[in-house]
């Protein structure tokens, strides 16, 4: 009984993992068919904002919460009118700009702070379920994964600004005849997947080693989950986390975390070969 | 056939030759230094995953190969370190590693970092005959008569933090590893130890080098209520199995012994609470209280920046790779491979800043002290030294003096 606590605790903070890692990449794939093979390093950026702050004395939860998606919201739209905001609709070029981006600040932070692992400590606790130990600081994940798909969705749903953005994206040309400037949107929409990639960062800095080559340990498992989701970003990002946070915790449980990972994209394969448009490109497609 | 060409050019290649050493005479007796210089052939990782291991050896060999250089360089010639940074990636491990002997020719190569890159260059050396230093410490067995390891190996460490484990805190083991041929051997060698110990192995789980999520393995370990943890984890990405180990609260449960572990620069940014405690026996710690490790420090520091407080064994053993193959030269007086390697044979000792370091002619490993050490406040705490501990890992099964021509890695037999 404890063990299935425990265990159902993992599962909960995997497919929380995997929403916060995912849903900066889903909304600037999703929205606006970007492949940003960049999204691994903003994430990088936000962790070393989160541990930078932290190091200079800001206090832990703004150094992970607050700040990481303000500095990588704001990178990610200079980046965005230099460099992306004129490769709108060339796939490949932004492809390989985005992977030139991911380049250029790898090396850019190796520089700067040297090739090293860094990391802050987690700011609480453990706690127990019956006979095992479970991190506290997991919750803090789950909370937050919570938080930003909720967020995400009220945004999208309840505000003027999420109108205009769901219009821009269906049919930028006719919501620009209505007075809306889409390459402002645009803009916005980079920016606020860049804010995400870089809170992800922020709140995974605690659990893992953060290097400038972080990035790269994440941005597959971010890629498969946006693809298996499908074009509604909020509940397709929700649903496919849900499918491979459950199998890969499952299956690196009983077996180990190799399996697991095999079992996650043997999953992601079977999901894309029923459901090529993701699991939202078929059903509630008139979901977020 | 054509003699009279053969001769005339005989005739005008002595006359060069001759001219032209008449003119260089001047030059070596005025300076031995500006004889052709001996070529040193590095291979280490300075950038990349493994970058941050890496870029203290690489100043660890330029400062060695400047001390050998000042003391007047060897054979009274000067020495030219050529290097190679092999970005953490194999396949520029094999390529410089055809460069160096290849196309630069060097005398001696020192380098590889991880067990992966040490078996893909070794085979190349093999073949050209390039005398070879691998200074890391690894899970031992090579047995290669072209081929000299100076790090420590499992029967001078992993040995004795299962020893410690077994008479401190239980007899029941949980094993994470990385999942390549270090960590599989170095878990093999934990297993053979705790089941020579009168211990047992719960269980074992091996780690790509990409995975991050340690959740469900501190699962697994909990379920299987081990009395010790043991882990030859590697490098950025599992350095998260420390914190999620800490974050679960398992850190005060369940003790732990590491095999890499402070080999980086663990101590310096992982929380205290993180770190302290986990049991680690390496060749060399760099607060080891003796004037010769205090100087290589300082050394060091004089040279690279007060900064270089994270040196390891990983240090120590490159200093000793190029310091016993020059002792090597100096004895065999040629930097010929098979001269170098018979005086290398012949049972040669250095005072390295680990202490007295001799070379095993028969294992091509070195019979060194070893010591016992746990982290404290972001200090080694010393627990117990062990002098002259035996390279023992491949079973006596290998003397290279005997059988020159053997060529393989023993692993232990799980059997026996």
């Amino acid at each position: 009984m404890d063990l299935a606590g425990l265990l159902t605790f993992n599962v909960l903070t995997g497919i929380a993992t995997l929403v916060l890692i995912t849903l900066g990449l889903g909304v600037i794939y999703g929205m606006m068919r970007i492949i940003n093979l960049a999204h691994g390093e903003f994430m990088m950026l936000g962790a070393y904002t989160a541990v930078m702050a932290n190091g200079a004395g800001v206090n832990i939860w703004i150094a992970m919460l607050v700040l990481p998606p303000l500095v990588v919201g704001a990178v990610g739209l200079i980046l965005e009118r230099t460099v992306i905001r004129f490769l709108y609709g060339r796939m490949m070029d932004t492809m390989l700009a985005t992977w030139g981006i991911s380049l250029g600040l790898i090396g850019l932070i190796t520089t700067l702070y040297g090739n090293v692992v860094r990391g802050v400590s987690t700011p609480v606790g453990s706690f127990e379920i019956g006979r095992y130990g479970a991190s506290l600081y997991s919750l803090v994940i789950v909370a937050t994964a919570l938080a930003v798909l909720t967020g995400m969705f009220l945004l999208l749903r309840m505000t003027k600004f999420g109108l205009i953005l769901r219009a821009t994206m269906q049919n930028p040309r006719m919501a620009a005849a209505m007075g809306v400037s889409p390459d402002r949107i645009y803009m916005a929409t980079f920016g606020l997947g860049a804010a995400l990639a870089g809170l992800a960062g922020g709140v995974l800095a605690p659990i893992s080693g953060v290097s400038p080559s972080m990035g790269a340990a994440y941005i597959s498992r971010a890629f498969i989950t946006v693809l298996g989701g499908g074009p509604a970003i909020v509940t397709g990002t929700g649903l496919a986390s849900s499918v491979f946070g459950v199998i890969n915790e499952l299956v690196s449980f009983r077996t180990t975390p190799v399996i697991g990972d095999v079992a996650l994209l043997v999953a992601a394969i079977l999901l894309i070969r029923v459901l090529p448009q993701g699991i939202t490109g078929r059903y509630l497609r008139r979901s977020l | 056939m054509t003699k009279g060409t053969m001769n005339r050019r005989h005739a005008l290649k002595l006359g060069l030759a001759g001219a032209g050493g008449a003119v260089a005479i001047p030059f070596f007796a005025r300076n031995g230094l500006a004889a052709e210089p001996i070529k040193l052939g590095s291979l280490l990782d300075g950038t990349g995953a493994l970058g941050l291991e890496g870029k203290r050896m690489i100043e660890t060999t330029e400062y060695t190969v400047e001390l050998l250089n000042k003391a007047g360089g060897l054979l009274g010639r000067p020495i030219k370190l050529i290097a190679y940074d092999t970005q953490s990636n194999m396949q520029l491990y094999t390529q410089y590693a055809q460069t160096l002997a290849l196309k630069d020719k060097v005398d001696v190569i020192q380098g590889g970092i991880t067990s992966a890159s040490r078996e893909a260059i070794r085979p190349i050396f093999g073949r050209s005959k390039t005398l070879y230093f691998y200074n890391t410490q690894y899970e031992g067995g090579v047995c290669d008569r072209n081929v000299f390891c100076t790090g420590s190996t499992p029967a001078q460490t992993v040995n004795h933090i299962v020893d410690y484990a077994l008479k401190n805190w239980g007899k029941k083991a949980y094993i994470v590893a990385a999942d390549y041929n270090y960590g599989h051997i170095t878990a093999s060698w934990m297993t053979k130890f705790m089941k020579d110990g009168g211990g047992s192995v719960a269980g074992t789980d091996f780690f790509p080098l990409d995975v991050t999520n340690f959740s469900s393995a501190i699962s697994r370990i909990q379920q299987a209520q081990p009395e010790i943890v043991l882990s030859a984890l590697v490098g950025a990405n599992h350095s998260g199995f420390y914190r999620q180990w800490d974050a679960a609260g398992m850190k005060g449960k369940i003790p732990m012994g590491a095999s890499v572990f402070g080999l980086g620069d663990e101590l310096t940014t992982m929380d205290t609470s993180t770190t302290n405690g986990i049991l680690t026996c390496y060749g060399w710690y760099n607060d080891l209280d003796t004037p010769a490790s205090k100087a290589f420090v300082a050394g060091m520091q004089a040279k690279f920046g007060a900064d270089v407080t994270d040196l390891s064994e990983l240090d120590t053993a490159t200093y000793e790779g190029i310091m016993f193959w020059a002792e090597g030269v100096k004895k065999a007086g040629s930097i010929e491979r098979d001269a170098v390697v018979a005086a290398l044979e012949s049972g040669i000792s250095i005072d390295s800043p680990t202490g007295k370091v001799t070379m095993d002619p028969g294992t091509h490993h070195t019979i060194r002290n070893t010591y016992l050490a746990r982290p404290k406040d972001r200090k080694w705490e010393q627990l117990a030294t062990f002098p002259d501990s035996f390279p023992a890992d491949t079973g006596g099964a290998c003397d290279l003096v005997k059988n020159p021509r053997m060529n393989k890695q023993f692993t232990p037999d799980l059997k026996g």
